[in-house]
């Protein structure tokens, strides 16, 4: 395997041409906005819970952005799928790195876990979950 | 004279060789830099880790995926992380990179002062300060229609906190800004009662350390304070580079002082939103390979141990106000030893300092003549200038020899 197709590999390809969970929820029960300032990447996440009001029934995400950021969060959609808010917001990023299974720069790294970080605000704001790593904190944070 | 005291000894000896600009003669003369108040030579640690930074690492941060435009990320953040455990900040995002700490207070009197203050606020200075901490604040507090207060020096040239009561009866004290350490007379304030005062007040305290960093252990947690101020090139480190501290939800809190590039979060025609700390205050391309030179400058201070600094000037400081006393004519300011910086500032009489440091020069001392950037004081102590010897680690006795051998010589040109 060359050094593009670890990158590049098929599954994240597949992912992002086709992306899983594409689309808005309309009167979702959580969501939020995500940019990515370094690049450019936008994420929005939707969520709507189950009948406990806590087990997440469905994730829908629209944006654009670059490969890894979109393939990644499609991966997510599919990989939060019937887990309550309390797991996604401790769910370790390792997780997810595992399953997009190549090598991130620290720069890409912060691609890929756009959509995870995006849900955990979006959880953050509805359930009061705790925010990520990284974003919490400060007092008096501003969330977009 | 041997330099021996404290725990640790540092060997100034040893360290100067680490400076290239002292491997030159000035005027035939071996150099006696004692101007390093003003700005501090550069040791080759930090020479190299620039040039080398530059010729291996270099592009723009945060942007770039290639490379380059990691190991560049790599090298200003890591630089961040050094600065951070330098200052003991507890977050490394509070650690935010300006050009020097002129532009830190600015941002500050802009950011905070200029949404904060107001009519019937007041913002207290001291007659010790440095213009970089006093003139943001004389002008920030005059645009906001809030009052200017000075707390004036006692006999002592100490800052005289006998007012504060009267102050916090008739006023409403938004600001507290001082020095850690007087650039013109080296004194080393205790903060910790104004910083107490402020915050009794509901007042932030901001804290000029440009002057202490670069020779003492300078603690933001111990110090209690919510912004202080530091410059890269007064610790070893590079020009174009200087640090602001502050609290990390004061900074969330504020709005932007530049803005522009790297700054922003999402930009549309109709808002702009602003990016994360540290991002949301360093608009524009960062001051890369100086950030580097900042970081290595931290180590290269760390390895010798900012105890150890301080514990050398002050020899170096009882040894300078011993020598320069049997100087006919000569005015000593400041206090005693043990409680300043490396900093002797001093007047000879009939004389102007300008004279003074010219004929100086021409032996190879060079020291500092002028007011300092502190009218103010200048003021307070009658006089329009002083003359200042500076010392720094790399700082031997003999340079001190060399200053009052000197100073005799400028009295045989005026005699």
């Amino acid at each position: 395997m060359n050094e593009f197709d670890q990158m590049y590999r098929e599954v994240i390809l597949d992912h992002y041409k086709n992306p899983r969970g594409h689309g808005v929820l309309e009167d979702a029960d959580a969501e939020a906005e995500g940019q990515n300032p370094l690049c450019g990447d936008e994420v929005s996440i939707y969520v709507a819970f189950g009948d406990d009001g806590e087990t997440i029934d469905e994730v829908k995400f629209s944006g654009r952005g670059c490969a890894i950021s979109q393939a990644a969060t499609s991966m997510l959609t599919e990989m939060v799928q019937g887990r309550t808010a309390t797991e996604i917001a401790t769910l370790d990023k390792d997780e997810l790195l595992e399953e997009i299974g190549i090598p991130l720069t620290p720069v890409r790294l912060k691609c890929a876990m756009l959509g995870l970080t995006t849900l955990k605000v979006a959880l953050h704001k509805a359930k009061g979950t705790p925010l990520p790593q990284g974003l919490a904190g400060f007092d008096e944070l501003e969330l977009t | 004279m041997a330099v021996t005291a404290g725990k640790v000894k540092l060997d100034a000896r040893a360290l100067r060789a680490d400076f290239p600009i002292f491997e030159q003669e000035i005027h035939g003369k071996p150099l006696a830099y004692l101007d390093s108040a003003n700005s501090s030579q550069k040791p080759r640690q930090v020479l190299d880790a620039m040039t080398t930074f530059y010729e291996t690492s270099y592009a723009n941060v945060h942007r770039a995926v290639h490379v380059l435009g990691e190991r560049a990320t790599a090298g200003l953040e890591g630089a961040r992380e050094k600065v951070r455990a330098f200052v003991n900040a507890p977050d490394v995002r509070e650690i935010i990179f300006v050009r020097n700490a002129t532009e830190a207070i600015n941002l500050v009197a802009y950011s905070w002062g200029g949404n904060n203050l107001g009519p019937g606020d007041a913002v207290v200075v001291t007659e010790l300060e440095h213009h970089s901490n006093f003139v943001p604040w004389q002008y920030i507090a005059r645009r906001r229609g809030a009052e200017f207060l000075m707390l004036p020096l006692d006999e002592n040239y100490e800052v005289d906190l006998s007012s504060l009561g009267e102050i916090a009866r008739d006023h409403n004290v938004k600001v507290v800004a001082t020095n850690l350490v007087s650039n013109s007379l080296g004194t080393i304030n205790d903060v910790g009662p104004l910083t107490r005062w402020a915050h009794e007040q509901g007042a932030i305290f901001v804290c000029d350390a440009a002057q202490a960093a670069p020779h003492m252990r300078v603690d933001v947690q111990a110090l209690d304070c919510d912004f202080i101020a530091i410059s890269g090139h007064k610790m070893c480190g590079p020009s174009g580079i200087g640090v602001l501290w502050g609290r990390g939800a004061l900074l969330q809190a504020m709005e932007p002082f530049l803005l522009g590039g790297h700054m922003i979060n999402s930009v549309r025609y109709e808002k702009t939103t602003w990016g994360e700390l540290p991002h949301k205050f360093e608009a524009g391309t960062a001051p890369i390979a100086e950030a580097v030179g900042m970081g290595a400058a931290v180590d290269y201070l760390e390895t010798a141990g900012p105890e150890a600094i301080e514990a050398h000037e002050h020899e170096l400081v009882a040894y300078a106000l011993g020598r320069l006393a049997d100087i006919p004519g000569i005015t000593l300011y400041g206090p005693p030893a043990d409680r300043r910086a490396g900093i002797v500032s001093f007047n000879i009489e009939g004389i102007h300092p300008h004279d003074v440091a010219q004929i100086l020069d021409l032996q190879g001392v060079a020291i500092r003549a002028g007011h300092h950037c502190c009218q103010p004081l200048m003021h307070k102590l009658g006089v329009a200038a002083t003359n200042r010897a500076s010392f720094y680690l790399y700082t031997l006795p003999e340079e001190i020899d060399q200053l009052a051998e000197g100073l005799y010589t400028v009295h045989k040109v005026f005699a």
